[in-house]
């Protein structure tokens, strides 16, 4: 399947320190049009009949979101643009809003219109500091031209704390507490920022909007497959020649992602949505990039052949066990167990219980933490498992396999 | 209702507190003690509540910090580039660890985790800056332009 640009159509295009040429790219004339022509619910319906789901990572239908936060009780509702990517190996959400920052002002402005709400926040990572006079520059000259009489942006930066991309933690770190995840239910549309209906949106999932509300639903839910409609944006870094950002349509094939485009050779394995995501090897290279089959928030990284796949998963356990927000238990002394045995086996001192720990441990991590980052904190443990078996079993101390305690 | 309206204060308070330790950061380097225990009178909280925000966030620091604080991106796109050169390589030249600030105080170092710049790997930031493509004489020629 090919590339196709609707997240990034407008990226090298036009100029992000400049409204003007926004406006020669249909800018405005979808929040013109929603406004005008169509109402919040007719909005919502269809972004539902897109098939729009979040680019975040869990794919949540986008329309079903807004629904849900229009239809609870409120008067003040809010609109979150998570601009918070913090998952190794992507930077797809900078690339964006380095040269588009515009689309996402008008998506968050739809946004709004249709779940009636007047407020809208930008969070963006502390790490991406220096885009602030960029999009304020954007929000800036949006209201200047009249754009957002009825809905107010601010930008809120982050801290330097991964777990702040979920977006439980992220509402409790714009409320200036610790960024640690909340229990659910009761979910954001329901009771979110200051306890008050929210959506939270993905910066790629926004930046589809504008163009599902001028071309229409059908328009985009005939790109991809049943159940992955539109394109997803990448990030490739790693073992290629090409690392960078590219927009294809959900259903293409890694294969031609990591070997057509960024010009990779010789893989071992690749990391597809960092360090929660999964771990292939090179016979999965013609795995299909869709919701049904392996997405995540788009960050794919490149192992060549020469690499050592205990090192990967153990440097990708440490960035868990470190960016844990601690609050439950699985996920905060799970990452910890986890990292310490992948460190025995880093040291060539497994053993074939740690093995049976590791797989015990991953199910009670994966059903009994509170938010994503434990959940899928196993992932990539269990596939290099279960493609990458005899990496862990050369690095087991011989006696041990003999069965000997220590 | 009167214990209603104190609740609303403090909520009040507590949006604020990022936003002011940040600030305070920004200003004196780091937060110390005082600075805390300040800040957490001045918006009704806790100190252990302010004190528990501040060590969260890894941007925030309660030692005092360099003028420049180097952050050498850690994550494994950056690995993939050789990043432990880089990192033996400003250890040399500063003459301190990850975690450490240079006796004359201009700069610290630190490790990080994935700052958004893997197509530029390996990667650095110092204070709000980002260098991308980095290598020794690269490094060199950036440590020396800092002030």
């Amino acid at each position: 399947m090919p590339e196709k640009q609707i997240v990034l159509r407008n990226c090298g295009i036009i100029d992000p320190k400049r409204i003007a040429t926004y406006l020669e790219r249909d800018g405005f004339k979808a929040l013109k049009k929603a406004k005008d022509e169509i109402t919040p619910d007719g909005v919502i319906a269809e972004i539902k009949a897109s098939g729009l789901r979040g680019r975040g990572g869990a794919g949540f239908p986008c329309g079903l979101k807004w629904e849900l936060a229009r239809k609870s009780p409120g008067d003040r509702k809010y609109v979150i643009c998570n601009a918070d990517e913090g998952e190794v190996g992507t930077f797809k959400d900078r690339y964006i809003l380095e040269r588009d920052p515009f689309t996402l002002v008008e998506a968050m402005a739809i946004a709004g219109y249709a779940i009636g709400s007047n407020k809208g926040y930008i969070y963006l990572r502390g790490e991406y500091h220096y885009l602030i006079d960029l999009l304020t520059n954007a929000i800036n000259q949006t209201k200047e031209l009249g754009f957002l009489q009825h809905f107010d942006i601010d930008i809120y930066e982050g801290a330097g704390a991964y777990v702040c991309g979920e977006e439980s933690a992220l509402m409790d770190s714009i409320e200036g507490k610790r960024g640690e995840v909340r229990y659910r239910p009761p979910f954001p549309p329901t009771k979110g920022l200051w306890e008050e209906p929210t959506i939270i949106n993905n910066v790629e999932t926004l930046m589809n909007i504008p163009q599902i509300i001028l071309n229409g639903a059908q328009w985009f839910s005939q790109l991809g497959t049943e159940r992955s409609k539109g394109t997803k944006v990448f990030s490739v870094a790693g073992d290629v020649k090409r690392p960078g950002v590219y927009e294809l349509v959900l259903g293409s094939h890694l294969r031609e992602l990591v070997e057509g485009l960024a010009l990779a050779e010789r893989i071992k394995m690749v990391q597809i949505g960092g360090a929660t995501g999964r771990v292939i090897p090179y016979e999965m290279i013609d795995t299909p990039l869709a919701f049904e089959t392996i997405l995540g928030a788009g960050a794919i990284t490149v192992f060549g052949e020469d690499r050592d796949i205990i090192d990967t998963i153990y440097r990708t356990m440490e960035f868990l066990a470190e960016e844990s927000c601690g609050k439950c238990t699985p996920c905060r002394e799970g990452t910890e167990v986890m990292l310490e045995i992948l460190g025995r086996f880093s040291r060539g001192e497994g053993a074939e219980k740690d093995i049976k720990i590791l797989q015990e441990l991953s199910s009670v991590m994966m059903l009994a933490s509170l938010c994503g980052l434990g959940q899928a904190a196993p992932n990539p443990v269990m596939d290099s498992l279960q493609y990458f078996r005899s990496a862990y079993n050369n690095r087991m101390r011989k006696e041990i396999k003999a069965g000997v305690m220590r | 209702m009167r214990k209603k309206e104190k609740t609303l204060d403090q909520s009040k308070g507590q949006r604020d507190l990022l936003v002011i330790l940040k600030e305070a950061e920004d200003k004196f380097g780091y937060l110390s003690g005082k600075c805390l225990t300040e800040i957490a009178e001045s918006l009704g909280l806790s100190i252990s509540e302010v004190y528990g925000v501040a060590t969260f966030y890894s941007f925030f620091s309660t030692k005092p910090q360099g003028k420049h604080i180097i952050r050498i991106c850690k994550s494994l796109p950056c690995f993939l580039k050789s990043n432990q050169t880089i990192i033996e390589f400003v250890k040399k030249e500063l003459g301190i660890r990850p975690g450490e600030t240079t006796p004359d105080g201009k700069f610290s170092f630190q490790l990080t985790n994935c700052i958004g710049a893997c197509d530029g790997a390996p990667a650095m930031m110092i204070n709000n800056d980002v260098f991308t493509d980095l290598n020794p004489g690269k490094i060199s020629k950036i440590l020396r332009s800092c002030k």
